[in-house]
């Protein structure tokens, strides 16, 4: 099998903190990669780079055979993502926010009021198609959010956290979902979240990241075993101790306190 | 196309959804028809410049267009900050496209405010020269919403936080309009006065408008598009330049 996402010794910098240290790694064409790694340990920093939302201060990445510096269109081409923050528009009603991206991504307009009817039903909103979006809690929002990632389908897709503050139907639903898509269409998904029994149900592969460092890398079974533990959130543990991180303030948690000073 | 439209057609549903933001905008521009429009109408006349009113209300027009019209630029600010900007910024589209449509969107969206300090200003007293007037403004009301909306675009595209909102409106969107000629007749400036007032590129706003609506373009409507084109084309170019290089 070939490889669909090569990183090469990729380094993130803001200013002179390292948020990514030499990161390097291989995603195989439909694998499910689970990218584990405790707060501010530079999972999304990775993500950005990997979808041309930030250059990398040093390193090569080839996305579907693609440089996401230099190539941008053909990589956004190959990816779908839903991110961790927030990026739906609030003004805007839920099937408007489905109807902008299916079109940003070209889904013809019969496949895409298909997959929008589908997939509203699957997270359960299509008696909310027509509401807007700041009438809507956070994990209605985030369900949107998921349905919307999953509209057109792409070669790979990323998904930061996609279960924060889901229920477990959603959750398990969500799931089910991803794992049919990598089956039935090949898609490759490149996964972050802190549910560990999340990454061990579905993960091909899993990767662990501490401090900007790819600390281990193999499938739940291995890492289980080179810690000798029993489970894999146990595992996580012992990879990356048990001390809660001091988290660096991030740029995006600035802007958001920022925005709620602003706002008040 | 469909790209352009969608980001377009997103501008207009969020300004006609947003009654509050509608109205808001329409105080200051209604605010200097009337406290001025009525306040220096005697004294202008007095001083033999004829019906101040006349000369005011394609100035306050501008005014509207150029404040809507930045702040549908600088909007990127809050799609940055609520996380919109990101769902736009990855899709297998060019940003020049986005920036297009998104532009066009707030352009119309500043143009429609115009429309309606227009109709607020013939309430008010003002009398357009010809009935055909309307449809030679529309175009320049236009233009001039695209200039300050890619504009707006460019500013917005390098700021990351709201911290330098209050100084582009401050140190760039007053002086724009204060120094436009929108409130004072062009004729028998200081010549310091004289040079920013050519500067800046309102002016041939103010006055392309003035020539549309009562044919007393000072500079001559051929100067004004000629400008305007040119400075619109520039701010689209260096706007939607900055625009791709936005990181998240
Ligand atoms: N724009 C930025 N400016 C400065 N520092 C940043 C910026 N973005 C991220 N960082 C820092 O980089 C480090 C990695 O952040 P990142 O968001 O990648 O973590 P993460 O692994 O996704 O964590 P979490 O599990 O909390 O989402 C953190 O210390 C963060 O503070
Ligand atoms: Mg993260």
């Amino acid at each position: 099998m070939a490889a669909i996402i090569r990183v090469e010794g990729i380094t993130k910098k803001f200013h002179d903190f390292t948020a990514v240290d030499h990161v390097s790694f291989e995603v195989e064409k439909g694998e499910i990669f689970a990218f584990l790694g405790p707060n501010g340990a530079g999972k999304t920093t990775t993500i950005k780079m990997l979808t041309t939302l930030l250059h990398p201060t040093s390193g090569t990445i080839e996305i579907n055979g693609h440089n996401p510096v230099t190539e941008q269109n053909e990589v956004r081409k190959s990816f779908g993502i839903v991110f961790q923050d927030p990026s739906v528009d609030d003004e805007l009603m839920a099937w408007e926010n489905m109807e902008i991206h299916g079109i940003l991504y070209g889904v013809p307009k019969k496949l895409r009021r298909e997959r929008i009817d589908q997939l509203l039903e699957i997270v359960e909103l299509t008696d909310r198609r027509r509401n807007l979006l700041k009438e809507f809690s956070g994990g209605m929002k985030r369900r949107l959010e998921i349905a919307r990632g999953l509209l057109h389908h792409p070669k790979i897709l990323f998904l930061d956290e996609p279960t924060i503050g889901l229920d477990p139907q959603t959750r398990n639903h969500l799931w089910a979902y991803v794992e049919k898509l990598n089956k039935e269409e090949g898609i490759t998904v490149f996964l972050t979240t802190h549910y560990m029994e999340e990454a061990d149900r579905v993960a091909d592969t899993i990767a662990v990241i501490d401090h900007g460092k790819i600390i281990e890398r193999g499938t739940s079974q291995t890492l289980k075993e080179r810690t000798k533990t029993e489970n894999l959130e146990a595992a996580f543990l012992a990879l990356t101790g048990h001390a809660i991180r001091e988290e660096q303030v991030s740029g995006i948690d600035h802007l958001r306190m920022r925005h709620r000073l602003w706002h008040r | 196309m469909d790209i352009l439209y969608i980001l377009w057609l997103r501008q207009i549903k969020r300004y006609l959804r947003s009654r509050a933001r509608l109205i808001g905008s329409l105080g200051q521009p209604l605010l200097f028809l009337f406290a001025f429009g009525f306040g220096f109408g005697p004294l202008y006349a007095k001083a033999g410049g004829g019906n101040y009113m006349q000369f005011l209300a394609p100035g306050v027009i501008c005014m509207a267009i150029l404040f809507t019209s930045v702040f549908m630029g600088i909007e990127i600010i809050w799609d940055r900050q609520f996380g919109f900007l990101k769902e736009t910024l990855v899709a297998p589209v060019s940003r020049m496209q986005i920036m297009l449509g998104r532009t066009l969107g707030g352009a119309t969206v500043a143009t429609l405010q115009g429309v309606i300090v227009f109709l607020i200003a013939l309430l008010a007293g003002f009398r357009p020269e010809h009935w055909y007037s309307a449809a030679l403004a529309l175009p320049v009301m236009f233009l001039i919403a695209l200039l300050f909306t890619a504009f707006g675009t460019g500013i917005a595209s390098v700021m990351s936080d709201f911290h330098g909102f209050q100084l582009v409106m401050n140190f760039l969107v007053m002086p724009l309009f204060f120094l436009s000629g929108a409130l004072f007749p062009l004729n028998d400036l200081s010549p310091a006065l004289a040079t920013l007032v050519r500067i800046d590129p309102l002016t041939y706003g103010v006055d392309a408008l003035r020539g549309a609506f009562l044919d007393t373009a000072h500079l001559g409507m051929g100067l004004d598009f000629s400008v305007l084109s040119l400075i619109t084309v520039l701010c689209l170019v260096v706007g939607s330049h900055l625009f791709s290089k936005i990181e998240v």
